[in-house]
């Protein structure tokens, strides 16, 4: 069978039901595709085990580049290419600079993290993106089984283990 | 899931012999080494020949009077930056800080101390300390009269004649304290009312109080800031002041603030605070010393764009000067480079072994400070860090503990009725 092609979906009505469920869904065995919630569900990301993001270090790294950036541009201009003596200061007085270096690292740290976001959770604008039931919009969550990942288990058994576990609905998706 | 009534909310801090042992020692050490400075510049300092011809002689106690309103000024802030922040919570509605309630208010007992030491001090040393205070300055015969002063005085001295009595100065620190003490009071009294009653009237009140509290403190704090300290640099002045002590003054609160609450967690108390409120405070310090950063830089760039020599000359005194120069840079140091970088993971604001180093470095930094504000304009070149500053810092450190954890003790650390508990205890980031 195909990975990432077919799906058990469990619904649930109350997010308090889904966090219970992850654990136990889990705990017997299966591994969760992914969930989907109209709204965050706190502490869902601990439930799944889902590893810290690595968002904040993107963040970092494009900061220091911002203020790498600035520090080089204002010390080119003001030292070497065009030295002009303003307020009596030296020509790469350092103090002055801390204003554009502050602005640039912000705006290079909020950029780049914005960008690498939408790279990483695949929100580029041409993506098409897989609505796995069109509930999880409104009032549902939804919880997606691979069902290649999880074969040894088959579907009846996942599909048993969802309803137990507090699933109101058990249904099946498949992507072409 | 578990509730916040599953705990002993009617937990008591015990203030044990042996912390009590530990904080004398500490007392006892600063008094040895405020002794030991004070016995080396007696004996240890070169006699100014010229300057005891002009009446402008340097004495050691000059030294003691100038760590005195150091430690004063800084240990003020501290205590009435617990009641700002504990009404704060009230004003924005804030649930997750219910937990530390308590801590935030303990700083309060030190104000009514802090407010007699000021005013004596202030006595004691009002010449050494206060260049403005000289009454020749006042005096157009006088050879030393000077007009930028004259022009400030009815500042100090309204209504009556200048020169003379402090009138208007003095209300105003009497006023400042009596404010913060009876806001103070009012809010501890309503929040261990609270205790006895279950509902959110007492809440609501507090909430009203404190509103009134914050808007007397915008205007008290900035003033009290302009009265003594930058009121030492007479011709010198700063519209960004208040804020710059009041950052400097909110920093320190903060980290002792979170020092407190990770020792009373370390020993088994406030059981219900857990890593998520822990981290909320480590984001306060963290932000917050950012803040006085920008605020430091936004007063220093300015001054050095501009150029002005009335204007920077103040950075002159500080920047260009043997003894002062260093501790600009273990300055910006402590209180930006080490929080901005240690703090800026998560981990490191979750886990109590970094906030406790950080913080603990935050308040000898923002000492630090302070120290750079006073000794500038009091003592000159005869100033600097030594055993006398260790030592009253440690004297003036060990002594505010003791008031902070003497008024925690016996009575219930987590305010156990407040509307807010169980959302406080839930919190989760």
């Amino acid at each position: 069978m195909e990975r990432d092609k077919n799906f058990v979906l469990g619904v649930f009505d109350d997010e308090d039901v889904l966090l219970d469920a992850v654990s136990k869904v889990r705990g017997s065995g299966v591994k969760i595709h992914e969930v989907y919630s109209p709204f965050p569900v706190h502490g869902i990301d601990d439930v799944l085990g889902y590893k810290r993001s690595r968002l904040p270090i993107a963040a970092f790294l494009f900061g220091i580049l911002g203020t790498t950036l600035a520090l080089v541009m204002q010390f080119y201009m003001m030292k070497i290419d065009w030295p002009m003596i303003i307020g009596g200061k030296d020509h790469a007085a350092f103090p002055d600079f801390i204003p554009v270096t502050f602005e640039l690292t912000v705006l290079l740290a909020a950029f780049g993290m914005v960008g690498v976001f939408m790279v990483s959770s695949n929100l580029k604008p041409w993506a098409q993106p897989r609505i796995f039931d069109l509930r999880i919009t409104d009032d549902k969550h939804v919880m997606a089984i691979d069902l290649a990942t999880n074969a040894s288990l088959g579907e009846e058994k996942i599909g048993d283990i969802l309803k137990s576990s507090g699933a109101t609905e058990v249904n099946k998706k498949s992507f072409e | 899931m578990a509730q916040v009534s599953s705990y002993n909310l009617d937990q008591k801090f015990d203030f044990t012999a042996s912390l009590k042992k530990s904080i004398m020692t500490v007392l006892g050490l600063g008094v040895a080494l405020f002794a030991v400075g004070v016995i080396t510049s007696l004996f240890g300092g070169h006699h100014d020949e010229a300057a005891d011809a002009s009446g402008h002689a340097y004495h050691w106690y000059h030294r003691v009077f100038a760590n005195l309103w150091i430690n004063n000024v800084y240990f003020t802030g501290i205590a009435v930056i617990g009641v700002f922040f504990f009404a704060i919570q009230y004003a924005a509605q804030a649930g997750w800080s219910t937990g530390i309630l308590r801590v935030m208010l303990s700083l309060g007992n030190w104000l009514p101390i802090a407010g007699v030491l000021m005013i004596v001090t202030f006595f004691v040393a009002s010449h050494d300390l206060f260049h403005w205070t000289h009454s020749y300055l006042f005096d157009k015969n006088d050879p030393q009269y000077d007009y930028i002063i004259d022009g400030k005085g009815a500042f100090f001295y309204w209504p009556m004649e200048k020169g003379s009595f402090p009138i208007f100065f003095i209300i105003r620190m009497i006023a400042f304290f009596g404010i913060w003490v009876f806001f103070f009071n009012k809010l501890k009294n309503l929040s261990f009312a609270e205790d006895n009653l279950s509902g959110s009237h007492d809440w609501s009140n507090i909430r009203k109080w404190s509103a009134i509290f914050l808007v007397l403190f915008a205007v008290s704090s900035s003033i009290a800031a302009w009265d003594w300290i930058m009121s030492i640099d007479t011709h010198w002045f700063s519209t960004m002041f208040g804020w710059y002590v009041f950052a400097s003054w909110f920093v320190a609160g903060l980290s002792v603030i979170t020092l407190i609450t990770l020792y009373l967690k370390g020993k088994g108390y406030l059981e219900m605070v857990n890593e998520n409120h822990i981290h909320d405070l480590g984001k306060f310090v963290f932000a917050f010393s950012i803040f006085w950063t920008y605020i430091w830089f936004s007063q220093f760039l300015l001054i050095y764009y501009a150029n002005i020599p009335e204007e920077s000359v103040y950075f002159v005194e500080r920047l260009q000067s043997d003894v002062y120069s260093p501790f600009i840079f273990v300055n910006l140091a402590l209180n930006f480079v080490l929080p901005f970088l240690v703090l800026m993971t998560r981990d490191s604001k979750r886990h109590g072994v970094f906030l406790k180093v950080v913080c603990s470095l935050i308040i000898l930094g923002h000492w630090f400070d302070f120290f750079l504000m006073v000794q500038p304009g009091t003592l000159g070149h005869n100033g600097g860090f030594g055993l006398m500053e260790i030592g009253m810092l440690l004297i003036f450190g060990a002594a505010f503990v003791f008031v902070v954890f003497k008024s925690l003790a016996g009575k219930n650390l987590v305010a156990k009725n407040h509307p807010m508990l169980e959302e406080s205890y839930h919190h989760h980031i």
